[in-house]
């Protein structure tokens, strides 16, 4: 069995750890990772609950193929209840703390309750304690992850930690692990802090802790896997090459750039802190931004940027400890800290985004709420006094200012911490957010690209590119072109994508396969290291029941069908610029559609008839 | 031809496909902490740099030994732990300048790279999706840089 089925029920609270097996009638029909803990936690919270109140729980899961020589079997999800958006918060996280989770025995790790005062879980194998971390509240996760490693004498200890963005709650916190990956959004890390929580810390030896039901069709159906990511040009060329950041110049260009909190389209100055930029050799100091790439566990793609600055910017100056090299900007990050706001230098995202890791938050919601903010200086509704800066577009100086300030909740940091739904709503102008259930778009234009507009409105954790990436078919040609601005046939396609990502994000692999794999490539995967069958069908049945789990749950939080929209910008500001100039995101036509692909009822309600088939 | 594995630092990307190809080849589990290939993170700079036994000539390990346990296999070059010999001692691993002989708890026995005595070559270098780790003729390890260097010399004056 491709599961350990062993779960870890920390009680914070009562300050014990037990084991239990994992349920696993529940595991054939969620499979794992995203699906399983939802599962888990659907049934165990009142979905009213407040998020950072103590009913809350916090899962730590890992799914049947991490831990496994499956190319990008690494990956764990947080699923909580998120405070930003008072819906189902997953996030996703790379690196190498989830694979040892497994390596030490265990699928998953279920928090409840508040501890009284900051503690760690610290797990070797099959032990596990709560050890008092007063000496590392207050500190960031990269010196947490330090000071663990030397306490215990081990550097092969993982560490997931908060910064003090979760610690401060941040609701746009996130828990990093191994320094710079990082299960960034919805806030997770802001529910960690709530629960005194500062750390998991894993040492994983165990060789028997689970098992791969048919090794030789596995290592069959995982050589063809990686032959098929090598030879394509995405994942074997362009990630590899430019990480994410191979979209920055292509968005731009097809006018799906947001830029200036969605007032524009195309940023001018794109080229500036595209993957290509961080190649070059800066004037300053002749060297690159970009020292190598990066590969989180069994990745053969290794797409991750690892950068160095240069050590005469403004903002590390004085700062040594920024001078190595750390985790370098994705496209995400160096849109939302960059294009979103206007700015152009590239060493100065590359700081905020080192901060983001340092502290624990997601440069996403912190980038588009700098962008919101300097939308209202703009209009005059911020003024310099009140946030103590000149928050005009474009201002290095401002970003940098406002990323050391909102981790440790420093001056107008305080009102950053919010995010953009909060901190417009109270500056009286809600609809200058760009978000969609109070989190923050990321970095592709929901007008330029009718499916991803119908994405966005539609994501069960607000705005998302990962739960259903439209920019495939939109863009990219994957699996079929569409036009952008195309609304026929958009909503089934959401829907394909929507129920095969939530496959993905639930089996240990890395969404970021399927730029080059199917369900063809996948499903041989899960078949070979799960023991029964595991057919296409069964799978995008599991995706479908996935994501309909996660809609009943935020229903029964009282999000409704009223919260499937997008801002007013959206739908009635056209494009101002570009090929998709003239363009607003056509929910009117494609909600209806995709309520009907979906079996939900007018009101987005899943029908009975839906609910019966799916076994829910 | 004996054949030597070729480690190159500029190539790996920290993935850990050889730590878990070692870890199944030898202990039928991806788990790393088996591994005899270790991958080390050089964080400030940057750099992913694959270490494991370069099977000395007069390896220290082998000489160490008191039972004997370490022995030439003839046709690789590889020093092999025979297990029912070894008495976990751990005076290889005191030897070894280099520490790429470790003690495992589990089997209370030492465990080194063997270059998979047995196998069709080493697991590692087939799992290595860069080329990081080859598995070259032993004479010419040297070869890529020489190229590289080779590459870089211009001594026609139309071009220069």
């Amino acid at each position: 069995m491709a599961w350990t089925k062993q779960v870890l029920r920390v009680n914070l609270t009562a300050g014990t750890c037990v084991a239990e097996p994992l349920n696993m009638d529940w595991a054939k029909d969620y499979l794992g990772q995203r699906g399983l803990a939802t599962k888990y936690l659907v049934n165990e919270i009142d979905p009213k609950v407040d998020p950072l109140a103590d009913g809350n729980k916090l899962i730590f899961v890992t799914g049947p193929l991490t831990g496994t020589m499956a190319a990008t079997g690494g990956r764990y999800s947080v699923v909580t209840k998120g405070p930003l958006t008072n819906a189902i918060a997953c996030s996703n996280s790379g690196g190498f703390f989830g694979a040892e989770l497994k390596f030490a025995g265990w699928d998953m790790v279920i928090f409840e309750g508040t501890s009284p005062k900051p503690v760690y879980l610290l797990i070797n194998d099959g032990t596990a304690e709560l050890v008092d971390a007063a000496h590392l509240w207050g500190k960031t996760v990269w010196e947490t992850e330090e000071v663990i490693k030397k306490q215990h004498q081990d550097p092969q200890i993982r560490v997931a930690s908060i910064g003090r963005a979760g610690e401060n709650k941040v609701l746009f916190a996130g828990i990093v692990n191994d320094l710079h990956r990082a299960a960034g959004r919805s806030g997770v890390g802001a529910v960690m802090g709530s629960k005194n929580l500062k750390a998991v810390a894993v040492r994983g030896t165990l060789t028997s802790a689970y098992q791969i039901a048919n090794p030789e069709a596995f290592f069959t159906a995982v050589d063809a896997g990686k032959k098929v990511l090598a030879g394509n040009g995405v994942t074997g060329v362009g990630l590899p090459t430019y990480g994410t950041q191979v979209l920055m110049n292509v968005i731009n260009e097809l006018g799906a750039l947001p830029t200036h909190n969605h007032k524009d389209t195309q940023f001018a100055s794109a080229n500036a802190i595209g993957g290509e930029a961080m190649h070059e050799k800066r004037e300053t100091d002749g060297k690159a931004n970009l020292v190598t790439n990066g590969a989180c566990f069994g990745c053969t793609i290794a797409c991750g940027r690892i950068s160095r600055m240069d050590p005469g910017h403004f903002s590390v100056k004085d700062k040594p400890q920024y001078h190595g090299a750390s985790g370098g900007l994705e496209y995400e990050a160096a849109w939302a800290l960059g294009a979103a706001n206007g700015v152009k230098d590239l060493e100065a995202l590359t700081y905020a985004n080192f901060l983001c890791n340092e502290d624990g938050y997601d440069p996403i919601s912190f980038g588009a709420t700098v962008g919101a903010a300097m939308e209202l200086y703009e209009l005059g509704i911020l003024t310099e006094a009140e946030v103590g800066l000149k928050l005009t577009w474009g201002s290095a100086e401002a970003l940098v200012k406002l990323a050391e300030w909102t981790a440790v909740g420093e001056g107008f940091g305080k009102v950053i911490a919010l995010g953009s739904k909060r901190l417009c709503a109270k500056y009286g102008r809600p609809e200058l957010s760009m978000s969609v259930k109070g989190q923050e778009f990321p970095a592709y234009d929901g007008r330029a690209l009718q499916g991803m507009g119908l994405a966005y409105a539609t994501s069960n954790r607000g705005a998302c590119h990962l739960r259903g990436y439209m920019v495939s078919p939109e863009v990219l040609g994957i699996p079929v072109k569409m036009e952008p601005q195309a609304t026929e046939g958009k909503p089934a396609m959401l829907k394909a994508f929507q129920d095969l990502t939530a496959v993905v994000d639930s089996s240990g692999l890395c969404l970021f396969t399927t730029f080059a794999w199917g369900l063809q490539d996948i499903q041989p995967q899960i078949q070979a290291a799960c023991e029964g069958d595991w057919s296409d069908d069964r799978l995008l049945l599991i995706g479908e029941r996935i994501w309909n789990m996660e809609r009943e749950f935020n229903l029964a939080a009282g999000i409704t069908s009223k919260d499937d929209t997008l801002p007013p910008r959206l739908l009635n500001e056209p494009a101002n610029s570009g090929p998709q100039k003239g363009a607003v995101t056509r929910l009117d036509i494609m909600m209806p559609e995709y309520y009907q692909v979906r079996g939900w009822s007018a009101d987005g309600v899943p029908t009975n008839a839906t609910r019966t088939r799916l076994g829910l | 031809m004996q054949k030597s594995l070729h480690l190159d630092p500029n190539k790996c990307t920290g993935c850990l496909q050889c730590e878990m190809a070692c870890a199944w080849e030898n202990h039928r589990s991806f788990t790393i902490a088996k591994s005899r290939i270790k991958v080390f993170t050089f964080h400030e700079p940057g750099r992913f740099v694959p270490y494991t036994c370069t099977q000395c000539d007069e390896a220290w390990c082998m000489m160490a030994c008191p039972t004997d346990a370490i022995r030439l296999d003839p046709v690789t070059g590889a020093k092999v732990v025979l297990e029912p010999s070894c008495v976990g001692c751990k005076v290889c691993t005191i030897a070894c300048p280099f520490g790429t002989i470790n003690y495992v708890s589990d089997t209370g026995k030492v465990q080194k790279c063997d270059l998979c005595v047995g196998a069709s070559g080493p697991a590692c270098e087939k799992a290595c999706p860069t080329g990081a780790i080859t598995y070259v003729d032993a004479d010419w390890t040297g070869l890529d840089k020489m190229r590289q260097w080779a590459g870089k010399t211009d001594t026609n004056p139309a071009t220069v």
